[in-house]
């Protein structure tokens, strides 16, 4: 028993399910990877909340100078007049996080410290992705004896914990500055990239559509470059979203243990948790939450986006 | 005139360091004439995707021993430096696999993929290549390939995919395709198009074909004449209907048997040949197929049985072959 306008409703409904269906499969059906992958990162809440975290990040990194009420390295004597081991001033009138044990404004500091944060990081991940994918790749392309040195000299590096090796790898030089600190970092993490992108190689090298490109005598550069290597980088590409996560935590724990760039007035947030935060524990745990929460929600916001960007580029998932 | 392809006492010996080498391929010869569809048959094992392999120097050139020779028209592939060899491949000599969507590459747009072997082999631009491809793709029947060009490996069905990799596989007008069981891995009524595809696009262009298959069905239809292998040796060789009127050799006859028939009761058990590939002796020792023989002689065992010329350049190697009366 269908009333009239019921009736009408439910054509016009499959009338328009119809019109969809047909526009989807006309529409031309190759998209590019890229733009498909972007596609479907902006269906995914995941990605969206992963990409806020970072927008956010990057914008107060960015425009920090705008943001932030005070410079970072200015100190307010009036802040620190009754300073005592027990007493750090909270939030005060123009100083909303109040000061840290040196007087200086706190949430400049922070502010401040997603520059320093996104620049160690960033560089201390790229510089690691890179050497670990030459490695990785020409392991696994050449094989052989490039293969076994490779892998041996990653299996000792592995063979350290990477704080350990880092800090062997600061002390190595004379001296230490924000650089060395980037450096060690990304070194830690090229065995790590090397291993990937080796083992993911050598399942492409046997893979079948390797050997028919084989088949149809295309170059060995070409096969490794445009065959082997694209199928290969889902895993580093991931790994590198959770190594920035890491890179800024062992960088924070380098400079907590005085291995850092010796420079006080410089805002990190490792820094400022490792020695404010914890100095002052007791006292002012803000001095520690803020830049801990800090580390946490850049740390997530990169782990979400990595983990939906390695889902979209994955053309098994396409449609 | 000399045949297209003269395979001379190939033979494959897997050796790793520490183990007994084993040997894949036994001395196979055949020849292959320019225009002619030539089948290697037989079960899962006995050599035929390594003689294949070997053929196109895919092999790893760690851990193999291939000798003997494969004569393309004058040239000894197997004597070409791998630099060299890459030039005939895809150009002269072009292969299709048994499972198409991995033999794919699944990040590239089918396109591209096709305008590969064109820019590689012709010296053609990316956009001219990929113009050419559309024809190619048209030719193998896969409709709209405007747009089919721009999709990846993924969005297209098991017989586009293996359509494609045919369009890919004589892009270049080879004047050799092996095939090495193209239509395993697809639906029985793609196989078929397949088949008759393959058919008329080696018919037209005078292309040579090598089809490697296990399945009989596929030699009825398609081969011109065809070589039985087992355990790395051809045991017998005929012209199609040679083969299927009379087959000499027990192990092709028992093939045939074991295939399910209508015009057979219902009823009746289907013939098997008994126990595995695995289970043979080395052919230095006698015949391999011994243990499994049901026409088994004391000349089976002892030393290797010869591969003696029968009629009409046949050739067979059975020291006790079906008689030809008793033949299905």
């Amino acid at each position: 028993m269908t009333r009239p306008g019921g009736l009408a409703t439910l054509a016009d409904h499959k009338r328009k399910r119809i019109d969809e269906l047909i526009a989807r499969t006309t529409e031309p059906g190759g998209v590019s990877l890229i733009r498909d992958a972007g596609r479907r990162l902006l269906r995914n809440p995941t990605a969206i909340v992963g990409a806020v975290l970072i927008l956010l990040f990057l914008i107060i990194a960015i425009f920090a100078p705008l943001v932030a009420p005070h410079d970072p390295v200015q100190r307010f004597p009036e802040l620190t007049k009754d300073l005592t081991v027990d007493s750090i001033p909270g939030a005060t009138a123009g100083h909303p996080l109040g000061s840290d044990p040196l007087g200086r404004d706190f949430a400049s500091r922070m502010i401040y410290g997603a520059r320093q944060t996104l620049f160690v990081g960033v560089l201390a991940t790229l510089i690691g992705l890179l050497l670990g994918v030459l490695l990785g790749a020409l392991a696994g392309a050449i094989g052989g004896w490039v293969d076994a040195v490779v892998m041996r000299l990653t299996d000792v590096m592995l063979a350290l914990p990477s704080l350990l090796l880092a800090i062997t790898l600061v002390a190595l030089a004379r001296q230490s500055t924000q650089w060395t600190v980037i450096v060690a970092v990304a070194v830690v993490n090229v065995p790590i990239f090397a291993r990937l992108l080796r083992g993911s190689m050598l399942a492409q090298r046997e893979s079948d559509h390797v050997l028919a490109a084989r088949a149809l005598g295309v170059k060995r550069r070409d096969i490794v470059l445009r065959h082997m290597l694209p199928n290969s980088l889902t895993a580093v590409i991931v790994q590198a979203t959770l190594t920035f996560a890491v890179a800024i935590l062992d960088a924070a724990a380098l400079s907590f243990l005085g291995l850092g760039d010796p420079d006080i007035n410089r805002a990190e947030w490792g820094l400022m948790l490792g020695v404010d935060g914890v100095r002052y524990f007791e006292v002012r745990p803000e001095l520690a939450y803020f830049p801990a929460l800090a580390i946490i929600f850049v740390a997530l916001g990169f782990t979400l986006l990595g983990e939906s960007i390695r889902e979209a580029l994955d053309p098994k998932n396409r449609r | 005139m000399p045949p297209l392809l003269d395979v001379r006492e190939l033979s494959v010996v897997f050796q790793r360091k520490g183990t007994r080498p084993v040997t894949a391929v036994d001395g196979v010869s055949f020849t292959v004439e320019p225009g002619q569809t030539v089948g290697l048959v037989g079960e899962s094992g006995c050599g035929k995707s390594v003689t294949s392999l070997a053929i196109m120097g895919l092999l790893p050139r760690r851990g193999n021993k291939v000798t003997g020779e494969v004569r393309f028209e004058d040239t000894d592939l197997l004597q070409l430096r791998p630099r060299d060899l890459r030039d005939w491949r895809g150009r002269d000599i072009g292969m299709i696999f048994q499972d198409p969507l991995s033999s794919l590459n699944p990040v590239i747009p089918l396109g591209v993929q096709v305008a590969e072997v064109l820019e590689r082999h012709q010296g053609r631009t990316r956009q001219a290549a990929l113009k050419q491809a559309r024809e190619l793709l048209d030719a193998v029947g896969i409709p709209d390939p405007a747009r089919r060009l721009k999709e990846f490996p993924h969005q297209l069905s098991g017989g586009m995919r293996q359509r494609a990799l045919i369009a890919i596989a004589l892009a270049c007008k080879p004047r050799l395709l092996i095939a090495d069981e193209p239509t395993t891995a697809l639906d029985v009524t793609i196989q078929a198009q397949i088949l008759t595809l393959l058919k008329e696009l080696v018919d037209d262009s005078g292309t040579a074909l090598v089809m490697i298959t296990h399945d009989l069905g596929v030699v009825a239809g398609l081969c011109d004449t065809v070589n039985v292998l087992y355990a790395g040796k051809v045991v017998e060789r005929a012209y199609r209907h040679d083969l299927f009127a009379e087959p000499r050799h027990p192990y092709t006859h028992g093939l045939l048997q074991s295939v399910p028939r209508l015009d057979v009761d219902r009823g009746e058990r289907l013939h098997q040949i008994r126990g595995s590939v695995s289970d043979n002796i080395p052919w230095p020792e006698g015949c391999a197929f011994a243990p499994r023989c049901d026409r088994v002689v004391d000349d089976c065992i002892g030393e290797t049985v010869p591969l003696e010329p029968t009629f009409r350049a046949g050739a067979l190697r059975c020291a006790n072959p079906v008689p030809k009366e008793v033949a299905v």
